[in-house]
């Protein structure tokens, strides 16, 4: 029993990245109708974002070593230690969380832009197209990421607040070997809330209501005579948002390196298809139970069993998937099939 | 004994009765033309003929045998030819190819791994190909792009990958919709010249005067079901045929 | 429209010959003459033409070809280490290996179409590729890769009493060793006899109906064919070009490792077939060439080169002009690739092979219009 709380416990903090992504993937393949395969990147670069702030706060002048007495030793301290003493070191400590300050605003320029500059001219297109054209942009932008951070993976530790492990296990009054790090519980909750933020979005202002008509049928909603497009565009830009917050809240969970985002792409088109191709609820539900399952999967009793089935049991989910019920778990029927 | 014989065939969408009880008997060597309002369920009737869509219950036999539950390329092979409502041609292959593949299909039947021999110096097919453009019209377009035909040609162009297969039964979806007068003139003569081959034909058609100049049985169906027969002439007059028709209005 | 006639394919399959037998000469000149980066120009033109014989006739897009370049890799490997270092077991059982793993892979992926087949290739592909790695790292040495080994078997030659030489005995076949020009040569056979057969294919009534399946499905079913054998058929065909390309990278060089079969290395094949233009006889090598070529220049570039380059710029400049092209070239050469394949997406979807037509068209229509319309070069549009 405890074994079995603590695999679910492991996999909802990777089920709910994969639900992250793969709703953002999804908003764009329901509304317009691209396959967008640049959306890992957007979840790398979100993680970046956090990379970039920690290095802004912790810009550092030399100082003169008082401890070191023998010789003159100098080191580094950030100016905001400087400046503000214990305030500022709890501001570089919190360096994740407030990422997301930063990400926002980025994420949605970026989204913007990607679907202003390339996105908009493949429309009409062939998926073939949009793959391959959005393929390319995930080359170019991880490149760019690497040329600028290096390839090795960037460490982010998350705040000394949420560094040690929640006791769950006495909390839902089983064995203490239920222990879960406070950090993954911080990102379910995360998860949670984003995702709710998302639902509530849509379903209660009127933009989301018309997006979702949109997403029922196109040409209907646009000779009302609303401008789709626009809204598109900004859907765009919000599920850029949410891939990319995805990311930064990632971080001290994987240290994140420049193809973070192509491993994730993989995982969470693979969500999106069993979930089913734009359905926002299919999307959230597979990626929770993909991250479980996966976790299930990597438990040393099953492992004995069956060899190798944690590396692949996502995949052999897709293909049973695939085979079985096309439209995946929530799809609507005939959606992609040429 | 008909060519084709439809007994009590059922389809629903969801709570919708598309077909409902739909008995159809069409004889060898006939042009039966199925007329009837918009939604009265005859495109979902030749979908469920074609294998597109599978009905819910009830038998179509074809030739002695079922249509049901075979695969739309077994369907053809049995001798049974489509044209739809918008034409389903190869728009980047040439005329010349769009005629050739069904030509093949038809000589070498659903698969046949023909990977080494050039396509182009088989002077069987590519006569017989040929030779079905010339009967269209269209010989001289034949090295052109499929999908840069005008509507009419394009018409014009899946009649004649029909006709190549020398199908036992021709099923033609409004093979006039859209169509000038001109145009559509032509079309009539053009089915009235494959009349002479002695293909069944079963039309759908809006248009009185197609029905009229090709017809020799006229079905007609309203809300999901056959509700006369007979010949044109006979149909004219029918008052359950004007109550259809008219119905839908209200007067 | 041209049309192609025996005769001219004669002409074309001649003159492809003689190009690609003499490139060790006519790339001299640019640099690109010697053995290694030669025998890569023809194994990735196989890799290519092979996949253009799916992706370009049915338009089936496989994210996975990788996995069976992987697979002949290892097999040739395999058929080294057990049987023999003569090339041509090799050969033989990577092309059936991986003809075999493209007949189930292929069989399920194409129950579906469209961006579906895509990720179930995908799926099989990063199955193999995370396998490789664990579980099945008896058989690929997981990250290591597979290597030669002293001590290995290679029962065939033991057999036939080939000498025991000190050291891993070199591939060979029949004796003449697979490195340096005979090794290039012996891929460049093979690459022209794979696009001789991919010719076969394109003008045969099955590369029509191959056509057929990617220009309209429906209509194929109505017409009487079934579509499954024959996009099936491609597929393994496609698979076993991708095998024997992966089992002369491994007579080249005998080692294999899992990276070969990343997803990502799928990409690659298929920015070749689409750089060079996808569908066109010729245009999958082309393309694969250039690709070659271009990583073997940029990568080779450093800053140092750069900075010869540009010394004759003012000094301020000349290290800014350094630091973006750097981005480019080298470790970049990846980002360079990227934006290469968006912009032949984005301007150029028919690929190079369409590029050049456009322009010898333009050519063409200057010399007949020239004289006809003075009045075309002063006409000037109208500004908002």
């Amino acid at each position: 029993m405890d074994a079995f709380v603590l695999q679910i416990l492991n996999g909802l903090d990777k089920g709910g990245s994969y639900a992250l992504i793969a709703l953002g993937l999804t908003l764009i393949f329901g509304t317009l109708g691209v396959v967008n395969f640049a959306h890992g990147a957007l979840f790398m670069l979100g993680a970046f974002c956090a990379v970039t702030l920690k290095k802004i706060l912790t810009i550092s002048k030399q100082v003169k070593d008082e401890n070191i007495t023998f010789f003159d030793a100098y080191k580094e301290v950030p100016y905001l230690e400087l400046w503000w003493g214990e305030t500022g070191t709890t501001i570089i400590d919190f360096a994740v969380p407030l990422s997301i300050l930063l990400a926002i605003p980025v994420m949605l320029l970026v989204g913007l832009a990607m679907e202003r500059g390339l996105i908009r001219f493949f429309y009409k297109r062939t998926h073939a197209e949009q793959i391959l054209v959005t393929f390319g942009l995930a080359i170019v932008l991880q490149e760019i990421v690497k040329a600028f951070f290096g390839a090795n993976p960037v460490p982010m530790p998350p705040p000394e607040l949420l560094t040690g492990s929640a006791d769950v296990g006495s909390f839902l009054g089983l064995g203490d070997s239920v222990i879960y790090p406070w950090w993954r519980l911080a990102y379910l909750v995360f998860a949670g809330i984003i995702i709710a933020a998302v639902f509530c979005f849509l379903r209660f202002t009127t933009f989301g209501m018309v997006v979702r008509a949109g997403m029922q049928d196109r040409e209907t909603v646009g000779l009302l005579g609303i401008n789709i497009e626009r809204r598109f565009t900004i859907v765009f830009g919000i599920a850029a948002v949410v891939s990319g917050l995805a990311g930064v809240m990632y971080t001290p969970i994987v240290p994140p390196d420049y193809h973070l985002g192509m491993d994730f792409l993989v995982l969470s088109f693979v969500v999106v298809v069993v979930g089913g191709m734009g359905s926002l609820g299919g999307a959230v539900t597979a990626g929770f139970l993909l991250g479980i399952l996966q976790s299930f999967a990597s438990m040393n009793e099953v492992k004995e069993i069956l060899p190798g089935i944690d590396q692949i049991i996502i995949f052999l989910v897709a293909v049973v998937i695939l085979l079985v019920r096309p439209r995946g778990l929530m799809g609507r029927k005939g959606v992609m099939e040429s | 004994m008909g060519i084709l014989e439809v007994r009590d065939v059922n389809k629903s969408f969801g709570g919708l009765k598309a077909l409902n009880k739909v008995e159809l008997d069409v004889e060898e060597g006939s042009v039966h033309a199925i007329i009837g309002p918009n939604g009265a369920g005859k495109s979902t009737f030749l979908n469920c003929l074609v294998g597109l869509l599978i009905p819910d219950s009830g038998s179509v036999n074809f030739d002695g045998s079922s249509l049901l539950g075979i695969k739309p390329h077994e369907i053809n092979q049995a001798g049974v030819s489509r044209v739809f409502q918008t034409p389903e041609i190869f728009g980047d292959l040439t005329l010349l190819d769009n005629v050739v593949i069904p030509t093949l299909a038809s000589r070498d039947g659903a698969f046949k791994f023909n990977g080494w021999k050039r396509a182009d110096q088989d002077s069987e097919i590519i006569g017989r190909a040929e030779h079905m453009l010339e009967d269209v019209g269209l010989i001289d377009k034949r090295n052109m792009t499929a999908g840069s035909l005008s509507r009419g040609d394009k018409r014009r162009l899946e009649l004649a990958m029909c006709l190549v297969q020398n199908p036992k039964l021709l099923l033609l979806d409004e093979p006039t919709a859209g169509m000038s007068r001109a145009d559509t003139n032509n079309t009539i003569d053009l089915l009235k010249r494959i009349g002479e081959r002695g293909i069944t034909k079963v039309i759908i058609e809006h248009d009185m005067h197609v029905v009229f100049s090709l017809a020799n049985k006229v079905s007609v169906m309203a809300q999901g079901t056959v509700i006369a027969e007979g010949t044109p002439e006979g149909i004219k007059g029918d008052p359950r045929v004007q109550e259809a028709y008219l119905g839908g209005a209200h007067l | 429209m041209i049309t192609a006639t025996p005769r001219k394919d004669l002409i074309l399959m001649a003159i492809f010959t003689i190009a690609v037998l003499t490139m060790p000469i006519w790339l001299a000149p640019i640099g690109a003459s010697y053995p290694d980066l030669l025998q890569r120009f023809a194994i990735f033109g196989i890799f290519a033409i092979g996949f253009n014989i799916l992706f370009g006739l049915t338009g089936y897009l496989s994210f996975g070809h990788a996995a069976f370049l992987g697979v002949g890799s290892y097999t040739a490997v395999w058929s080294f280490k057990l049987l023999s270092m003569s090339v041509v077991p090799a050969i033989i059982f990577g092309v059936i290996t991986s003809g075999l793993f493209a007949v189930v892979i292929g069989y399920i992926s194409l129950r579906r179409s469209g961006i579906y087949f895509s990720i179930l290739t995908l799926a099989f592909a990063q199955m193999s590729y995370n396998l490789a790695y664990s579980v099945l790292t008896p058989i690929t040495n997981g990250e290591t890769g597979l290597q030669l080994a002293l001590d290995d078997p290679r029962s065939l030659d033991n057999l036939v009493g080939v000498a025991a030489t000190e050291g891993i005995p070199p591939t060979n076949f029949f004796g003449i060793e697979m490195s340096g020009y005979s090794g290039f040569y012996f891929c460049a056979v093979l690459m022209i006899i794979g696009f001789y057969i991919s010719m076969r294919i394109f003008r045969s009534p099955f590369g029509m109906m191959l056509k057929a399946v990617k220009s309209n499905s429906n209509r194929m079913s109505y017409t009487g064919l079934n579509m499954r054998p024959y996009t099936l058929t491609a597929f393994v065909i496609s698979g076993m070009y991708a095998g024997l390309a992966g089992s002369l990278m491994a007579v080249t060089d005998p080692l294999a490792g899992a990276e070969r079969m990343q997803w990502t290395a799928s990409g690659e094949v298929v920015l070749m077939t689409i750089l060079g233009g996808v569908g066109t006889l010729i245009g999958p090598v082309i393309g694969a060439g250039v690709i070659k070529y271009f990583e073997n220049i940029f990568s080779a570039i450093n800053e140092n080169v750069l900075q010869g380059i540009f010394s004759f710029l003012p000094e301020f400049l000349q290290d800014g002009v350094v630091a973006v092209l750097g981005l480019f070239v080298g470790e970049g050469w990846h980002l360079t690739l990227g934006l290469l394949f968006m912009l032949i997406v984005i301007f150029l979807p028919g690929g190079l092979v369409e590029g050049f037509s456009r322009i010898i068209d333009r050519i063409k229509n200057r010399s007949k219009n020239g004289e006809a319309d003075p009045v075309g070069s002063a006409k000037v549009q109208p500004g908002e």
